[in-house]
């Protein structure tokens, strides 16, 4: 169903490895992302996961390995060149300033201006608030109240607030971290179906997850990680909860 | 069974996303030292009718004094302002006020041996200002690249400003040979003091600063989440540093305009200001935790601190129950500000 074999993985690590001193955080990794394909990562607390995707999205440096996006190998000194290259990553918490509105959030660092007078430059929050209510609309998430903080929202809102902001600058990656952690069940619902809203669009999601039941509701394939080690992958449709449990306690 | 269609699993969003009592709460905080005081004002003038069966706000005279009494504890609160909002604050603004004085009495001085006397005057001004900004380049470094926490490193300025303000001045006050710079500081267009008019100017070009420009937005979400405002792509380090050159330069200016009323430059000059602009920014509504405050609240905050300073003399109470009246109203404002925190934290966590 996937054209994987002949044109290029959206995202492909090969051979990924990162160690911290004598701790080898991750080892020999490999996985590709296409486009539309949603690839949950799992893996026991201290597996590699975040280290992973930090190594992914810029934080940090690979020990060894490389990163290629779309076939072209890639490396990225800082989260924002992985940005500008579309690979967007949404951290659980620390993703918005809560004291802003959604417009605000989205354009936080590049906001629009406009000039009053003919010559002073201002904020163009007018501009802000008609592309987060379009770019919320895109997410199926309607909001009457722009102008709120987005304190105002709830839990699962905020986590749409993040990824509107990826899909406005136009992240054909979106790398989400426990993105429906902490969350309740009707909101980690609201996140699942943002996923698959993602996944329509043609963009490839890497999500981590320690929910069996998120990661079946909405991936392709799964990949499991154990001791920095990949313990694993399988497409979802030919696998099973108790595979992927002893997958990733292993034996 | 493995994939769900959006439909399925679509849920609708929270339907009121602004809860009415909430934004409600927010706006009275905004508003409250505005309604504080109108409130305070009324106060003192049925005190004063009672006592003295004078008006107090009706008086233009009274007016004027409050609006002059207000100007140097306005600008080192606008700058504080800015500092507040970014979840800082800064202790040495008070001394490098008293260094501004001190440099733009010696520069108006020094420059009106060779220049005409309005261009010395201007000379004196900018010296100040730029003097000033000395301190802030150093705050701004410490804070940002060597990650000193601000109380701490402007804690240290307030030392290096204080001693530095002293050594300059050599021990007394340096009076100004310069008309225009009298007059600046003590003449009036149209009955209201030129000193007025320019802090009017400068507040509401704080005002564009602070809720038009990026460098405002940043400034609260740097406030707010300092992790979200790195993450945006927003440079910090180069943030921190202008925000505290922009609050020495306030003070700056507040010396160079407090060196204009008084004709001398004193390093004492703001030493009593620094905790009046902290208390008007809080006053103001502002959070000390960063995140949220308007000039405009702190505009209102310092009226509030020179009505209280102004009318207490003015109905002939002691002089010191000032301080302790500014204090309550630090402290009341304060414990709004906790009390709105946690209610909004309870609705926020469900
Ligand atoms: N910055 C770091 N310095 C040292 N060790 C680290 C660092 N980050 C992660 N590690 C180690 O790397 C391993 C993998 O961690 P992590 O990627 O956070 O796992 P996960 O996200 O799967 O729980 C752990 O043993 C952890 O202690
Ligand atoms: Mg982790």
């Amino acid at each position: 169903m996937n054209s994987s074999e002949q044109t290029a993985p959206l995202l492909e690590v090969r051979h990924l490895s990162k160690h911290f001193g004598a701790v080898q955080a991750l080892n020999d990794f490999s996985m590709a992302v296409g486009p539309g394909e949603v690839v949950a990562l799992a893996g026991d607390n201290g597996a590699g996961k975040t280290t992973l995707i930090k190594a992914i999205s810029g934080v940090f440096q690979p020990t060894g390995g490389e990163i290629l996006l779309r076939g072209q190998p890639v490396t990225f000194a800082t989260p924002q060149e992985a940005r500008e290259k579309g690979i967007e990553t949404i951290y659980q918490d620390l993703a918005l300033a809560d004291n802003l509105s959604i417009g605000a959030n989205i354009f936080l660092g590049r906001e629009p201006m406009r000039k009053v007078f003919g010559f002073l430059p201002v904020l163009d929050r007018k501009a802000m608030a008609v592309a987060a209510k379009q770019t919320m609309g895109r997410l199926d998430f309607h909001v009457s109240r722009l102008d709120a903080p987005v304190s105002n929202f709830s839990g699962g809102q905020r986590q749409a607030v993040a990824i509107g902001r990826a899909v406005y600058w136009d992240a054909q990656i979106l790398i989400m971290d426990e993105p429906t952690a902490a969350l309740g069940v009707p909101e980690q619902r609201k996140v699942i179906s943002l996923i698959h809203q993602l996944k329509a669009q043609g963009r490839g999601v890497i999500f981590i997850s320690h929910n069996l039941q998120d990661i079946f509701a909405v991936s392709d394939r799964i990949v499991v990680l154990r001791r920095g080690i990949q313990a694993g992958e399988r497409k979802i449709s030919e696998t099973n909860h108790d595979e992927v449990v002893k997958l990733m306690v292993g034996g | 069974m493995t994939s769900t269609s959006p439909t399925e699993t679509h849920v609708a969003p929270q339907a009121d996303h602004g809860d009415p009592a909430r934004s409600w709460l927010a706006r009275i905080a905004e508003g409250r030292a505005w309604l504080f005081l109108a409130g305070l004002i009324i106060c003192f003038e049925v005190w004063s009718r009672l006592s003295f069966g004078a008006t107090f706000v009706l008086n233009p005279f009274n007016v004027q004094s409050i609006a002059i009494f207000a100007v140097a504890p306005l600008l080192l609160a606008t700058g504080q302002t800015f500092v507040i909002i970014s979840g800082g604050i800064d202790l040495s603004l008070g001394f490098i006020m008293g260094l501004a004085a001190v440099v733009a009495a010696h520069a108006t001085n020094m420059a009106g041996v060779a220049m005409p006397v309005p261009l010395a005057m201007m000379l004196g001004i900018l010296a100040a200002v730029i003097v000033a900004g000395v301190p802030g380049v150093i705050n701004g470094l410490l804070i940002s690249r060597l990650r000193i926490p601000p109380f701490i490193g402007t804690l240290g300025m307030f030392g290096v400003a204080r001693g530095a303000a002293f050594l300059l001045a050599g021990g007394t006050t340096v009076p100004v040979q310069n008309s225009w710079f009298a007059l600046l500081g003590n003449g009036r267009f149209y009955g209201v003091p030129y000193l007025v008019i320019i802090a009017a100017v400068f507040v509401v070009v704080m005002h564009y600063i602070l809720s038009q420009t990026r460098f405002g937005q940043h400034n609260y979400a740097i406030g707010a989440n300092v992790q979200a405002a790195s993450r945006a792509g927003i440079d910090i380090k180069g943030h921190i540093l202008r925000l505290y050159v922009l609050s020495a330069m306030c003070a700056g200016l507040g010396g160079a305009l407090y060196a204009a009323r008084f004709t001398a430059g004193a390093a004492q000059a703001g030493e009593p200001l620094l905790l009046d602009s902290v208390a008007a920014v809080v006053i103001g509504g502002a959070s000390l935790f960063g995140g949220s405050g308007t000039i405009f609240g702190t505009v209102a905050g310092a009226l509030v601190i020179a009505v209280i300073q102004y009318g207490l003399v003015f109905v002939n109470v002691e002089p010191f129950w000032q301080f302790i009246a500014v204090g309550l109203v630090i402290i009341i404002s304060v414990l709004i500000d906790q009390a709105q925190r946690r209610f909004s934290g309870a609705r926020q966590d469900e």
